[in-house]
């Protein structure tokens, strides 16, 4: 027995090697694949290298055209030359025009670029190898300054905060009306919330697909929907628990949750409009900004719909509708000032799986532990489902 | 302005008129403002940006150097050697050889190109007519590669069909009579052609009449392009192939002296090149085949493998611009300068 602590410790030294070991290991294997360079004997000598630029801002203004780029590829990349409309154009990069792995460069092109018009920028690696990148309408770009930061709040304002704020207001029809009517109403947040993550998905996977391939945004996609799914489930674990505490009604903790999905969604769509400002397409900015308070408004409803016949205070209101509206003006700010295609990825991808959980949430509150199918076939549920489609579908054409 | 009005019809139904009138177009009349251009306005910015190494090429000595005048003499023994014989013409022996080499065709681009003695355009060939010409052609290529002289010769010296092809490590004698006088030029015909050309492969073979022309201040200019991309159109533009080189290193010459130039056109890709001169008209005599001009003018079109010979006389000092006037082929690196001095005796 008395040897016992020294057999434990002895063990645990040992489980230390058995744990490093294979990462020593593995180190050296790096340090030898690097050392020896076994892909140029593959290659060969004199092999070009694998070249990949991904724009990702552009900015327009007084100073020209500005660019920021970023090197996809393995092998470091040269800007050796620039070009606008096919004439080679005075240009400064900074920090350096030689981009190593996933480096960054603002180019500075002074340009004069033409108001409404379309321009073609080029850059030519040292191999000769060129990147385009089409500025569709040429808009002074805003800048980042207090009045940009006033200009996205509104837009957040308008977008989500009021749209969502207006939606509320059918509470009190809620309140009043009876259970098919209330199926319907449900359902047809259903509808619009299942609108509203095939939206996100096909957003979400397309900006998947144009990301830079260093980011994988598939992967990053799946696996910020599936968090983002798992993370509410279990704040709404968390709501439960503590609603109980305080003898709140699981309704109330139901639109909580379509409160917190809908403000993730709405996070990521301030991110995808401010965005467009940052591409150098604020013409389409504004028009999205217009459908999607129309869109939005539909999002009042679905918070309110769960809450039913629940007493609730009108500071709950209040809070429902923040907790939905006020992260589009967050998504606002971090799109106009940070953005990056992977950043959009992960947020569409986010606010897709938070719509999944609550659509999940509330077909489990609907269905009320009878079998799901059978309470679906209802011409209410039915209705509703299709109804809520239908809204999305229409007010969604406004987007375009 | 039409998608105002239209953005302002949306902003109305949605019943937000007047608080996104505030907001989203409060900012609308700074930009309508500025609605023509924005950006800098200094002539100096369009071009290609920095400098070549002129270590491998140097395009300003091209201009003048004919039967690789440009080496010192040990050097150029190697490549050029001249015999005269008893009717008074030569005997031009030349040596070149085929290589894969990278050249910088814009500052800090490099195009893999393949060369003639190692440089794009090919070393510049001069005879004059009725002298007997030999050029000993070493393939040191990775492809096969011929020599197809423009001018009078035999089919078998013609470098054109499969069993002319010189493989690599290979060699072959190209052996004629320098005729008709005038400009002419050389190129590999190997097949894909497109691409023997487009990679390098070429140079100007200049014929002097019995004789000679006057004296005059001498100019070999290529019109070529290279596209970088290998998408079948040029990305880069020149006369001797470093775009935009003459616009920083402007070709001088003297004011009243004869200014003689011998222009080649072999862009590939594109149907045409021209060559148009600022301020100024100059002589033309097209293949260079006749010694008096047929033709006055300021600016001349030309297609693949023409060629002309163009004559004036710089009038005042100060800089002129030439350049192609296809806009586009100027603006991506065809485009130069003359300075023009007056001599002080």
């Amino acid at each position: 027995m008395t040897d016992a602590p020294s057999a434990v410790s002895r063990g645990g030294a040992s489980l230390v090697w058995m744990a490093l070991l294979p990462v020593v290991l593995l180190v050296a294997l790096v340090a030898l694949v690097i050392w020896s360079g076994p892909a140029d004997a593959v290659r060969g000598a004199g092999y070009p290298p694998i070249e990949r630029l991904a724009f990702q801002r552009v900015m327009l203004g007084p100073e020209g055209i500005v660019l920021t780029v970023l090197n996809d590829g393995p092998d470091p990349v040269t800007v050796a030359q620039v070009s606008v409309d096919e004439a080679y154009w005075s240009f400064e990069a900074r920090p350096s025009r030689v981009l190593s792995h996933l480096g960054r460069a603002t180019i500075t092109v002074p340009y004069p670029w033409v108001h409404g018009e379309t321009h073609q920028v080029r850059l030519m690696t040292s191999t000769g190898l060129t990147f385009d990148h089409e500025i569709g309408v040429a808009v002074a770009t805003p800048r980042p300054s207090a009045r940009f930061l006033a200009t996205f709040t509104l837009i957040g304002l308008y977008v989500g905060v009021l749209p969502v704020a207006i939606g509320l207001l059918w509470f009190p029809l809620v309140s009043r009306i009876g259970r098919t009517s209330l199926d319907f109403l449900l359902a047809l947040t259903v509808g619009l919330l299942a609108f509203l993550f095939v939206d996100a998905s096909h957003e979400g996977l397309n900006a998947a697909a144009t990301a830079p391939a260093s980011y994988q945004g598939m992967a990053l996609f799946v696996f910020g929907a599936l968090g983002a799914y798992l993370g509410l489930e279990a704040v709404g674990g968390w709501l439960r628990a503590r609603g109980a505490a305080a003898g709140r009604s699981e309704a109330f903790v139901l639109a909580q949750l379509v409160a917190a999905g809908i403000g993730l969604h709405n996070f990521a769509e301030g991110l995808a409009i401010s965005a467009a400002f940052s591409l150098g397409e604020a013409a389409l900015g504004t028009l999205l900004i217009v459908g999607f308070a129309l869109h939005n408004t539909t999002e009042g409803l679905a918070i309110v719909a769960p809450l039913g016949k629940a007493p609730v205070r009108l500071r709950d209101l209040a809070t429902l509708g923040l907790v939905g509206g006020v992260p589009t003006i967050a998504g606002a700010w971090v799109g106009g000032f940070v953005y990056s295609p992977a950043l959009a990825v992960l947020f569409l991808a986010v606010g897709a799986g938070a719509i999944a959980q609550v659509v999940v949430q509330i077909t489990r509150q609907m269905a009320g532990g009878r079998p799901l199918a059978a309470h679906v076939a209802t011409p209410a549920v039915l209705g509703g489902l299709f109804a809520g489609f239908l809204v999305m579908y229409a007010t969604g054409m406004l987007i375009g | 302005m039409r998608d105002h009005l239209t953005r302002r019809r949306w902003l109305r139904l949605a019943g937000l008129g007047p608080l996104a009138g505030a907001a989203l177009l409060g900012r609308r009349p700074a930009a309508r403002q500025l609605p023509v251009s924005h950006g800098a306005h200094d002539g100096h910015v369009m071009g290609a940006v920095g400098e070549v190494s002129t270590d491998a090429f140097n395009p300003m000595a091209f201009l003048r150097a004919v039967n690789f005048s440009d080496l010192p003499p040990g050097d150029r023994a190697q490549f050029y050697g001249e015999t005269l014989r008893p009717d008074g013409t030569r005997l031009r022996e030349y040596r070149l050889f085929a290589v894969d080499r990278e050249i910088e065709i814009a500052p800090g681009v490099f195009f893999p190109a393949w060369t003639y003695n190692g440089q794009v355009p090919g070393p510049t060939l001069r005879a004059a007519e009725g002298d007997r010409v030999r050029v000993t052609f070493v393939n040191q290529g990775t492809h096969p590669h011929t020599i197809h002289f423009h001018g009078w010769h035999p089919p078998a010296m013609d470098g054109s069909l499969p069993e002319h092809q010189v493989q690599p490590g290979g060699e072959f004698v190209y052996e004629f009579d320098a005729e008709p006088f005038g400009l002419h030029l050389y190129h590999c015909h190997a097949v894909p052609l497109k691409r023997h050309i487009h990679k390098g492969l070429y140079g100007t073979f200049i014929v002097d009449p019995k004789g000679g022309r006057p004296p005059a201040d001498e100019l070999v200019m290529v019109m070529n392009g290279f596209d970088t991309n290998f998408d079948a159109e040029n990305e880069v533009y020149a006369v001797n192939t470093v775009a935009h080189y003459h616009m920083r290193h402007p070709v001088r010459v003297q004011v009243g002296r004869l200014v003689r130039i011998y222009l080649v056109n072999l862009t590939e890709f594109d149907l045409v090149n021209s060559f148009h001169l600022h301020g100024m008209f100059f002589d033309v005599s097209r293949t260079g085949t006749s010694l008096t001009s047929a033709e006055t003018t300021d600016t001349i079109m030309m297609c693949q493998g023409e060629r002309a010979i163009l004559e004036t006389r710089f009038r005042y000092p100060g800089d002129f611009m030439f350049h192609a006037h296809q806009s586009e082929f100027a603006e991506l690196g065809w485009m130069g300068l003359f300075r023009a001095e007056e001599v002080t005796t």
